[in-house]
């Protein structure tokens, strides 16, 4: 299938390069890269200039309340990158700390991180630095919260619901 | 009235060149679901184009952290709501990675016949939507009497004919019986020729080459960086199909060809799609030629977890003791292992992505879904720059979004 | 007016001769309204046909009371006007353009010697009148308060003022053979040709003159000003119930007008190879007839122009061929 050859060499070359940076390299049903933040940013540029020039997903997790493994931080933001010559899959997760939650942004190497991006702002509530314009994107625009975080509830009680809401509410019961 | 113009000044109190906004509003007939586009235009070109998407926000990932994994393949038959039954399949392939299970090979023929039918479905809906947003209406008409032969083979399938529900993890919900096969068999002989009726029709119309041929070309550079995929990205020249990259279900079994376009514009998406169109029906008939090989073999694996899965194992030990005779303690086994998978199919619309996160229990942790409608709409600001209105709609139309693939 | 048989003319001497003019013009009218009905009902029909569908079958036999039942659906709505909208402007606007499109039907000759105003610049007349039905649209854009409805006016009568000029070219070569604006002259021109039908001769500008047709009264493949899927409905959008009614009637006179004029000064008006005792404008009709089915095929076949191109099919290709054809004509009327 072509998940899990890597070239031996390519290993031996990414963990020479970047020694400081990555944590752990796993092979779960891809190769997967655990790097810090601080150099995450030139580890994904030089994965894409060795040919992964396809990014198929940006997303975060939220890792509050994981039972099975001891997770460094709350947060993780997970890429999953392709290479279409060689039909590689690679996933890097760059852990990200609850109260410090920022992460760099890869919208200088591709277009397609700019939504993705402000996507995972919008649910989990990580900044992504030098990002071009972070914004909501699925929730509206003045909602409170970060919906995908553990410790927001599934249902909101009526006290917490977003104000356009209530406001509609209150028109209809106004009107009756 | 105020003037068309508005003139928006910046803080020196100098006024900027005039651009006219408009607001494309969620509620258009055109725009295929609830999308609203604010626009910037000078005069009839467009200078700046916003997607607001969220309009069809229904948490569909925060829900499926609180239902059990078969629960949640009815959450993603609402997602690319036209071809349902591609959506369950990538659920159940990250699913069944987690897991452990390989479905058994009558399940995954099935489950390629049942792709390819979403897949032609889904681009006889974008046909007639494209046309009918340029202005043909008969091909609307025709491609929608297709269609519901295909969702009426759907519904003696599974009795739904759009949200199926019918791919399960570990293989399919109920097998093929005689008359399904033979219907099947009778569809792929007709088909060829109804493709031939819309051909006629709009392909070397002039007026049809001239609203699609230049319009939103992406070179293959742009496309991958855009994060383009599917019909998309082989209409610009890029063979990439997740079908051949990474085989899935029984496509390492069947011939197909995968078509590709030349120019990137909207023509040869066109064109790509309709080709595709071919290559399905004749995926289907294969298919359908090898399912008398496998007669009578179960549609769902040995170990495939049931609709309701316990919240915790317990391994049991039983251990002496001198009052109670023997006591039963156990470790709490994970009843999923825990882990994480990503798998990812061929959509209709594009690569459809699934990476899922397993803690051990009964419900998934982070599932997290990778719509191709999501990545196509936010680049529709770059395809449309320097573009007009009217081409603004046949841009939306050759991208083939869904919203509720979009906004989950 | 040049009336009636040799029996009933001495009950119509007795008749005040505007009350005469005003009963004619009424039954003028009402028939030509009958027309207009009818024929969303045949387009609707034929359309289905064309698209493996059935179209309106339930109200009355086969479906032939549903025009009935729109008029007084939409006549029984409410009769919403928009806050910020100019009032007057607002409500004249659709009466203009139906007014503009409906006195058309006054000077089309309908047999030998009934035509309702005998005008001697009767072409130049129509003209006029399809010339000032776009201040109706462009009224009705700017009345209407609203962004949509302000571009879909200014399209549409941009639309209509390029392809005027193409439709008026093609229709002097027209007056170049014949001779005369008087449209009753022409007809008796034809017959008197030696090829019956201006059509034989004149093929170039009949054809320029059906597309520009097509374009004046906004039909496809020209429909883009008042396409549902761009800007939902153009220069109308904000009308609802009977005023937007008007606006639909409008459209269609227009296109029945136009049909009029292609067959009074293209195919023979109401002259035909043979008399029909009793039914003096059976001619007429039919060929009425076979150019409204032509209208129709193509709404149901071709997609839709963008607007640029549109217009570049307007200015750039017809008015140089009706220009060369008129061209053409004068010359070889002079020299033959």
């Amino acid at each position: 299938m072509g998940l899990l050859e890597i070239a031996m060499d390519f290993l031996a070359e990414l963990r020479e390069k970047f020694s400081k940076v990555v944590l752990e390299v796993l092979e779960k049903d891809a190769l997967t890269i655990v790097c810090q933040r601080e150099g995450s940013l030139e580890l994904i540029s030089y994965l894409k200039e060795k040919g992964f020039k396809h990014l198929i997903d940006l997303c975060g997790v939220d890792y509050q309340g994981y039972k099975s493994e001891k997770k460094p931080e709350r947060f993780e933001v997970v890429y999953h990158l392709y290479n279409l010559d060689e039909k590689k899959l690679i996933r890097v997760k760059v852990p990200i700390p609850e109260n410090d939650a920022w992460q760099y942004s890869v919208t200088g190497l591709w277009k397609t991180a700019n939504w993705f991006e402000r996507e995972c702002y919008d649910m989990f509530g990580i900044v992504f630095k030098g990002h071009p314009d972070l914004r909501r994107l699925l929730m509206p625009e003045d909602w409170e919260g970060y919906p995908l975080r553990k410790d927001y509830p599934l249902f909101l009680t009526e006290e917490n619901e977003w104000k356009g809401y209530k406001e509609f509410l209150e028109s209809v019961r106004g009107a009756k | 009235m105020s003037l068309y113009v508005e003139v928006v000044k910046n803080g020196n109190g100098k006024s900027e060149s005039e651009y006219f906004t408009i607001n494309m509003g969620p509620h258009h007939p055109s725009t295929h679901g609830v999308l609203r586009l604010v626009l910037e235009l000078d005069g009839e070109t467009i200078v700046k184009c916003d997607p607001r998407i969220g309009y069809l926000h229904r948490g569909v990932e925060k829900l499926a952290e609180h239902l059990n994994y078969n629960q949640t393949i009815v959450l993603s038959d609402r997602l690319d709501y036209i071809a349902s039954a591609a959506n369950n399949i990538a659920f159940c392939l990250a699913f069944e990675k987690l897991l452990g299970i390989t479905p058994p090979r009558r399940a995954r023929l099935i489950r390629t016949i049942v792709n390819e039918m979403a897949r032609i479905s889904s681009h006889l809906l974008w046909l007639a939507t494209h046309a009918l947003d340029i202005g043909a209406m008969t091909v609307f008409l025709y491609c929608f009497r297709d269609r519901e032969w295909l969702l009426s083979i759907f519904e003696k399938v599974c009795g739904a004919r759009l949200t199926h529900s019918y791919v399960r993890v570990g293989g399919v919900r109920l097998d093929f019986t005689q008359e399904i096969i033979d219907e099947l068999r009778r569809f792929t002989e007709e088909f060829p020729q109804r493709i031939l009726d819309y051909e006629t029709l709009i392909d070397v119309n002039r007026i049809w080459l001239k609203r699609t041929r230049g319009v939103a070309v992406v070179d293959a550079e742009t496309a991958i960086n855009l994060g383009l995929t599917g019909p998309v990205l082989r209409g610009s020249g890029v063979p990439y199909d997740v079908r051949k990259f990474r085989p899935y279900d029984a496509y390492d079994e069947v011939e197909f060809e995968v078509p590709v376009g030349e120019r990137g514009d909207t023509y040869d998406r066109y064109k790509v799609r309709m080709k595709e169109l071919h290559q399905s029906n004749w995926i289907i008939k294969q298919c359908l030629d090898k399912l008398k090989e496998v007669e009578g073999e179960p549609v769902l694996a040995e170990g495939a977890p049931d609709l309701l899965l316990p919240s915790r194992i317990r391994e049991p030990e039983p251990k002496p003791h001198p009052k109670k005779g023997f006591i039963f303690t156990g470790k709490e086994l994970p009843v999923v292992p825990p882990g994480e998978a990503f798998a990812s199919i061929e959509s209709p619309k594009g690569e459809l992505a699934v990476y899922v996160v397993s803690d051990g229990g009964p419900n998934p942790w982070r599932l997290r879904i990778r719509t191709p409608s999501f990545v196509h709409i936010s680049a529709i600001p770059e395809l449309a720059k320097g573009h007009m209105i009217a081409d603004l709609v046949a841009i939306i139309g050759t991208l083939d979004v869904v919203l509720g693939d979009c906004d989950r | 007016m040049e009336g009636g048989s040799e029996g009933m003319s001495d009950i119509i001497a007795q008749i005040p001769y505007p009350l005469l003019v005003f009963i004619v013009a009424f039954i003028l009218v009402n028939i030509a309204l009958f027309h207009v009905a009818y024929l969303t009902y045949a387009e609707r029909k034929i359309i289905a046909r064309m698209q493996q569908r059935l179209g309106p079958n339930r109200v009355g036999p086969r479906g032939l009371l549903q025009p009935i039942a729109d008029v007084l659906k939409l006549l029984q709505k409410e009769d919403i006007i928009p806050n910020n909208v100019d009032k007057s402007v607002f409500k004249i606007a659709p009466l203009i353009s139906l007014v503009c499109a409906g006195t058309g039907v006054s000077l089309i000759p309908l047999w030998e010697k009934f035509v309702l105003s005998n005008l001697n610049v009767g072409l130049l007349f129509i003209l006029a009148l399809s010339s000032l039905s776009a201040y109706g649209v462009i009224l009705s854009g700017w009345a209407s308060n609203s962004r949509y409805a302000l571009l879909g006016g200014l399209r549409s009568s941009a639309q209509v003022i390029s392809y005027e000029i193409a439709m008026s070219l093609a229709l002097l070569s027209v007056v170049l053979m014949a001779g005369s604006f008087n449209l009753q002259d022409i007809v008796k021109a034809q017959v008197a040709s030696p090829f019956k039908v201006y059509l034989i001769p004149q093929v170039v500008a009949f054809f320029v003159f059906m597309v520009c047709a097509l374009a004046e009264t906004n039909r496809v493949p020209f429909d883009l000003p008042e396409a549902e899927t761009e800007l939902v409905a153009g220069y109308f959008v904000e009308y609802s119930g009977i005023r937007f009614a008007l606006f639909y009637l409008a459209e269609y006179f227009g296109m029945v007008v136009m049909s009029a004029l292609a067959v009074t000064c293209f195919l023979g008006g109401y002259a035909g190879p043979f008399e029909v005792p009793g039914l003096p404008f059976i001619w007429f009709l039919l060929k009425l007839y076979v150019l409204l089915f032509f209208y129709i095929w193509v709404r149901a076949t071709l997609p839709r122009y963008r607007y640029d191109q549109l217009m570049g099919l307007g200015w750039k290709v017809l008015i140089p061929l009706a220009l060369a054809n008129l061209f053409v004509t004068a010359f070889l009327k002079l020299y033959l």
